[in-house]
């Protein structure tokens, strides 16, 4: 408990939280209001509640940067070597940082999802907004625990290169252009990208649903269904973080 | 106390720290001296379990420091006064420390106010002056009441009040009954702050004697004497087969006689026997860098292009001291010799 109120006051007592916080929001909610309100009126029977969700990558992208900063700049300004000073056997203030980090994370995320959807229903009330069905449950729902989940793979790369700059940097390819381009190579992509830790996370969100010119990407055959996806994507993440807590624990601080 | 045993470091090549044994005890200042390089961070990192020994242990109270329960409340640690994030507060900064390991808050203030820091609690790290900063890692080496207490080069770029308050605020804190371990570069400065010292060149152990019995085995010392008749002091001590020279009127004061090797009962005595008129007999050592520069000669890891000095026992003083060390004035006075 004390290790996690530790991490709480490192978190909140610099700046750069609140800017990704509030950085993620705007992107996310301010991106989806702008769609809501401009979407034309033959489309709205396509304004689902998954369609709001169109940017929620945006937000994602800004809070795995905050949690790699959150152990980055830890490394820079050599607090880390405080924080082993004080639990020198590491792995309990690691932990309680993924905890921290990575609930913030995920009720950024949470936040963000909720707010996008609302804001879309309360500016479109006519569109197909409401949640009935499971699927439609973990479009906005469900968006936190990819958020969470992503926040964990964003510190474990943290921990990996302990460095601000390389470690985002990738983040940001593996993201936006390895997770992309593999599945590009011929005959084997699409079985590749079936496996990438991204692209099944994001099956758990869409997975169950036909794809419209609107909504967000669904693949097809994709070898996990929602909730497996999700356990698939997590054990990746939770697995880079543990590798990650071992190298910290036996490197020199 | 802290015990070191056969402690290694090898970071790739370089041999930080090389087969280093020694002990810390509790109640004095022990000073840990080495030229830059020599590895006194590095150990300092090994005793607190930041950097893992390539070869051997230390313990602190008979335990390793990842064996402590609430480390902080036994051992405090000054590696470097940069160790703080600088959009952070003072007090934040404390506050997260003492909230992990357990330490009430009010403890925070009082640390503040030991080390003068009250009045910029709020402000953030990274606008403190150097002074500031070092009094902060001060202030976070206090914070769990430890002890053993630690400090890298605590007087580093600090003015000579600054250098003072530390000087005094060690001599409490083992006053109080505290292990505290130092590190300096500078004898001229453990001669003042440290009743110990734990000696290494090279990594390696050169010496871990008392301050005063280093200095004395290092440093060379002489008789000066001085007379209205100087023609007929010199002759009867030569006579007496001692080595004498002449020193000219300069900054020491007007000319005079040096007799290496004697005592001033010696002389006294002698020139007492001849009924010789004296204005001045005192004894003169041999600077403490020159001492220091002397045991260490052979270790010293970063020196430019000298001749090996022999190491060991007290040589003559080297004549050209390169490296990081400018020479010092000959047969300087001992500063604080006395009266610690
Ligand atoms: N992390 C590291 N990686 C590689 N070499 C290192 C590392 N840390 C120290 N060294 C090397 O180990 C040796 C001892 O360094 P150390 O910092 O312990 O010396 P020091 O006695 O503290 O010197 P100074 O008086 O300059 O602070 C040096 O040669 C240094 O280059
Ligand atoms: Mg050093």
């Amino acid at each position: 408990m004390t290790l996690l109120t530790v991490e709480r006051i490192k978190l909140f007592s610099t700046r750069s939280p609140w800017w990704c916080m509030i950085l993620a929001t705007v992107l996310t909610v301010g991106l989806t209001t702008i769609f809501a309100a401009t979407v034309k009126s033959q489309d709205l029977a396509d304004f689902d509640p998954g369609t709001t969700q169109f940017a929620y990558n945006f937000g994602l992208v800004v809070m795995m940067v905050m949690s790699t900063l959150a152990v980055t700049t830890e490394y820079r300004f050599s607090t880390i070597r405080s924080t082993f000073l004080a639990v020198p056997t590491r792995t309990p203030a690691l932990l309680a940082k993924g905890v921290v980090v990575a609930g913030l994370a995920g009720l950024v995320g949470e936040v963000t999802a909720v707010g996008s959807w609302g804001l879309a229903k309360v500016i479109q009330p006519d569109a197909p907004l409401s949640l009935n069905t499971a699927n439609e449950y973990r479009n906005v729902f469900g968006v936190g625990l990819v958020y969470l989940f992503a926040s964990v793979f964003a510190l474990a790369v943290g921990l990996i290169v302990r460095q601000s700059a390389g470690a985002i940097v990738i983040e940001l390819v593996y993201l936006f252009l390895l997770e992309n381009l593999l599945p590009a190579i011929p005959r084997i992509g699409d079985h590749i990208q079936h496996w990438l830790p991204f692209t099944v996370g994001d099956n758990f969100i869409v997975a169950n649903q036909t794809h419209h010119a609107d909504g967000p990407p669904v693949i097809e055959g994709m070898p996990f269904g929602p909730w497996g996806s999700l356990v698939y994507f997590a054990a990746i993440c939770l697995g880079l973080f543990v590798i990650g807590c071992a190298l910290a624990k036996r490197r020199d601080a | 106390m802290i015990e070191a045993q056969g402690l290694t470091k090898r970071y790739g090549r370089t041999v930080a720290v090389n087969d280093l044994s020694f002990t810390v005890q509790p109640g004095r200042v022990t000073g840990f001296l080495g030229p830059n390089g020599a590895g006194k961070s590095t150990t300092m990192r090994m005793i607190l379990g930041l950097d893992n020994p390539t070869a051997g242990t230390v313990r602190i109270n008979g335990k390793r420091y990842s064996e402590l329960h609430q480390p902080l409340s036994k051992v405090g640690a000054l590696l470097d006064a940069k160790w703080v994030h600088p959009n952070r507060s003072a007090r934040s900064h404390l506050r997260w420390i003492a909230a992990s390991n357990r330490i009430p808050v009010k403890r925070v203030d009082e640390v503040l106010e030991a080390v003068g820091l009250t009045s910029v609690a709020g402000k953030r790290a990274g606008g403190f002056s150097l002074g500031m900063s070092q009094r902060l890692g001060i202030a976070t080496a206090l914070l769990g009441d430890p002890g053993v207490l630690l400090f890298d080069e605590p007087v580093n770029g600090l003015d000579p009040e600054g250098i003072l308050w530390i000087r005094q605020f060690m001599h409490r804190l083992a006053a109080e009954g505290r292990t505290v371990f130092v590190s300096s570069h500078l004898l001229s400065e453990m001669a003042l702050t440290a009743q110990d010292l734990v000696v290494i060149g090279r990594g390696r152990l050169i010496a871990q004697t008392s301050t005063r019995e280093f200095i004395d085995a290092a440093s060379e010392s002489a008789v000066r004497v001085r007379g209205p008749e100087m023609e007929r002091l010199h002759g009867v001590l030569t006579s007496q087969g001692l080595t004498v020279r002449d020193v000219p009127d300069g900054d020491d004061g007007p000319a005079a006689l040096l007799v290496p090797n004697a005592s001033t009962d010696q002389i006294g005595e002698l020139v007492g026997k001849v009924g010789l008129v004296l204005h001045e007999l005192s004894t003169k050592r041999g600077s403490l860098e020159q001492a220091f520069i002397q045991l260490t000669g052979q270790d010293v890891e970063y020196q430019a292009g000298r001749p090996g000095v022999p190491g060991g026992g007290p040589v003559a003083p080297p004549q050209a001291a390169g490296g990081v060390f400018t020479p010092p004035p000959a047969n300087a006075t001992t500063p604080g010799g006395n009266g610690r």
